[in-house]
């Protein structure tokens, strides 16, 4: 490793990010999120009236999330049928959000996110979560507040944020992050690997710091839109 | 150079103490703190803190008065849609004057499938069940014309302080023009490809200051 | 009856009696089924699991020809509980499976390299099914708990011209590590473990931790629709350990 990592950043620096909104015309809500190849595409419809009946929630709305990837977005071609991991992640990715959400405020109605990957280059999960909640915001679902989401891991004994995917596939362990920033509650945490109390925490803190830095960048995105000048 | 914009706050945005202030639209509480639930123009005043939304689904009201499309025929009334995630009911006694014998009756002569009325909100039951009516000075049937739809928020700006936007429109256009609250908007007219142009101008910059001599300016051309 | 159980949580107890940091009676069978090659049957007190473990012989994945195959699978049984039906495993299904997998090979309590009998041609792929046959909270708990036990008793067949031979064994499977997995829920701003069924309805986050004997942490899983505070983290990860030191005693 000798200091650097395989692409040359710096153990606490992740990949470049990059945003773009209202990418979907149809859609309520849109957005787009990058961490370097790894992009994410996510739609938000609703709320809209839930049917059959049955699915309907008296008291609040119902979440649903579909994450899926598209054949093309891997090394080997992923057939385009949700596998197990995909609908895992998609309940994961769900309750990552489910916590921000006022779902109290649309009873018996429902609100679709469909998220796809288009380019999977590790730690999609989170690039998910970050172009979902932007584009909740977009679609004017109340919120407690928007939702950022990291990847951290530690690779050759040592601790690094934004795992891409050659990272991912050898790291001792990896961590999936993500949290309502200006609450500082955290709605998602997976962690695999070997780790010591000391490194989970020290990871944990890394994660919180670089999840500020994404609430920045998601905040500065959403502003700009609204900024006009002729 | 950018204009004016009026400040935008984002979801869990601080706005304010509560200190005894109503917690208004699109805000919530929480230790004594509110904050913004939406994307939207801050409303603080002495006596409460709220946000108008820069997007989202009309919830109904009532007193609202709509725009709305029948889509289904029943035997005592029709279901419409009024560009809401909870659809509406309008029942035959709140639409029509005379009595009618619904077992002789086919009520579709009333109002049909796809027609559209302007109509008011009578009632939101807790559970989001919408009754409309039309018995309301300004209720009618919609014939001809088209219908555009915009964020309901931005309705307000649509219509302007004492409806001055929305007459701008109509004398600059000679349209005719129906603004439901559900952002639902009928027009009519021959030069209504205008002030659709001019509606949708509003609600793309309904957040900057100005924006009424520029919709000025651009039907004047 | 969600009030009430609130309203005794305030007070530092719960419906049936326990403390929120105490488990209900665990009760460990091992070797259930003569016809698997591991088993195991946990009680967590009404909560009832089973896990079976057999072995066939297969081809490694191209990435790791020296190791053996581990696959994880459950199923919640329509008798489990009235809200189970049968069909195809449903997202919660799926979860508990793969975080049971996590737990065991993250863990890395099996010597997969130990599994190979022909490098890139043949290994042992070790096939673990968790049934759960009755549903009475915290499956995750009991689930990685079975599946842990029918693998430290897994033997493994003799094999004879390639061929595995059912019935006779040479050995077991090589388990080095005891994991144990302790899930942790949060009601209000209680943290309790081994929340039975009623208070499952209530439960607002669940944070499952997989702990080693050496105390590193392996697998973490955060359910639920609720958020936590890195303060309840902190206090979640220590009562797990806490927790995990106990179970690992009966287990050993």
């Amino acid at each position: 490793m000798n200091g650097k990592r395989i692409d040359g950043r710096e153990a606490n620096e992740m990949r470049k990010v990059e945003v773009k909104l209202d990418v979907i015309s149809r859609a309520d809500g849109s957005a787009e999120f990058a961490f370097g190849k790894t992009r994410a595409l996510a739609c938000v419809y609703g709320p809209k009236a839930l049917y059959p009946k049955h699915l309907q929630e008296y008291e609040k709305g119902i979440l649903r999330c579909r994450y899926s990837m598209a054949p093309y977005s891997v090394d080997e071609r992923k057939p385009p049928a949700p596998d197990r991991r995909s609908i895992e992640l998609s309940k994961v990715i769900r309750l990552a959000l489910e916590p921000a959400i006022f779902l109290e405020d649309y009873p018996k109605t429902g609100i679709d996110v469909y998220i796809e990957i288009t380019e999977a280059d590790g730690s999609t999960r989170v690039t998910a979560i970050n172009a979902a909640s932007l584009a909740l915001a977009l679609a004017g679902i109340p919120m407690r507040d928007l939702v950022c989401a990291c990847s951290v891991g530690k690779i050759d004994n040592t601790l690094v944020v934004d795992l891409n995917g050659k990272e991912d596939n050898f790291s001792e362990a990896d961590v999936v992050f993500a949290m309502m920033p200006s609450k500082g509650k955290i709605t998602l945490l997976q962690m695999d690997g070997v780790l010591t109390r000391e490194e989970f925490n020290k990871l944990i803190e890394m994660a919180k710091q670089n999840c500020y830095k994404i609430y920045e960048i998601q905040k500065n995105a959403l502003k700009e839109k609204y900024k006009v000048s002729e | 150079m950018s204009e004016k914009e009026r400040p935008i706050v984002l979801p869990g945005e601080f706005l304010g103490n509560k200190e005894g202030k109503k917690v208004g639209e699109n805000v919530y509480e929480e230790d004594g703190k509110i904050f913004s639930k939406v994307i939207g123009i801050p409303k603080i005043t002495e006596s409460e803190v709220s946000v108008i939304s820069l997007a989202g689904k009309y919830v109904p009201k009532v007193g609202d008065r709509v725009i709305g499309i029948i889509v289904d025929v029943e035997v005592s009334g029709w279901f419409v849609d009024i560009n809401s995630p909870y659809i509406a009911f309008l029942p035959l006694g709140e639409a029509v004057e005379e009595f009618v014998d619904t077992s002789r009756v086919d009520i579709s002569k009333y109002y049909d499938v796809n027609e559209i009325i302007f109509c008011r909100i009578s009632k939101v039951t807790k559970n989001k069940i919408v009754q409309v009516t039309m018995h309301d000075l300004h209720a009618k049937k919609l014939v001809g014309g088209i219908i555009i739809k915009i964020t309901p928020s931005k309705v307000p700006r649509v219509i302007g302080r004492g409806g001055s936007m929305i007459n701008l429109i109509k004398n600059k256009t000679g349209c005719e023009l129906i603004v439901g609250q559900n952002g639902v908007i009928w027009i009519k007219g021959k030069e209504k490809a205008k002030a659709i142009e001019a509606i949708l101008l509003i609600e793309k910059e309904s957040h900057i200051i100005g924006l009424t001599e520029k919709v000025e300016k651009m039907l004047s051309e | 009856m969600e009030s009430y159980i609130l309203e005794l949580l305030e007070k530092g107890k719960r419906i049936d009696g326990r403390k929120l940091d105490e488990f209900r009676r665990i009760e460990i069978k091992e070797n259930v089924v003569s016809k698997a090659e591991g088993s195991a049957s946990v009680k967590i007190g009404e909560t009832h699991v089973m896990a079976g473990v057999k072995l066939e012989l297969g081809a490694p994945f191209p990435d790791s020809p020296n190791e053996g195959i581990l696959v994880v699978n459950a199923e919640f049984t329509p008798l489990a509980s009235p809200e189970f039906e049968p069909g195809p495993p449903g997202e919660d299904e799926i979860e508990l499976a793969r975080v049971v997998d996590r737990g065991i090979r993250e863990s890395e309590c099996i010597e997969l390299e130990k599994l190979c009998i022909q490098p890139g041609e043949k290994v042992w792929c070790i096939f673990v099914d968790i049934s759960v046959l009755n549903h009475h909270g915290n499956l995750l708990d009991a689930s990685a708990l079975a599946s842990f036990i029918a693998l430290k008793n897994t033997r493994i067949p003799k094999v004879e011209d390639g061929k595995m031979v059912r019935g006779e064994y040479q050995g077991i499977l090589p388990v080095v590590h005891t994991p144990i997995t302790v899930s942790v829920a949060k009601i209000g701003k209680n943290l309790l473990v081994d929340t039975n069924f009623e208070e499952e309805k209530i439960v607002e986050s669940k944070v499952c931790v997989t702990t080693r004997e050496d105390g590193k942490i392996c697998a973490v899983q955060k359910q639920g629709s609720g958020y936590i505070s890195f303060e309840e983290l902190e206090e979640i990860l220590d009562l797990s350990f806490e927790k995990a030191k106990e179970i690992r005693k009966m287990v050993e």
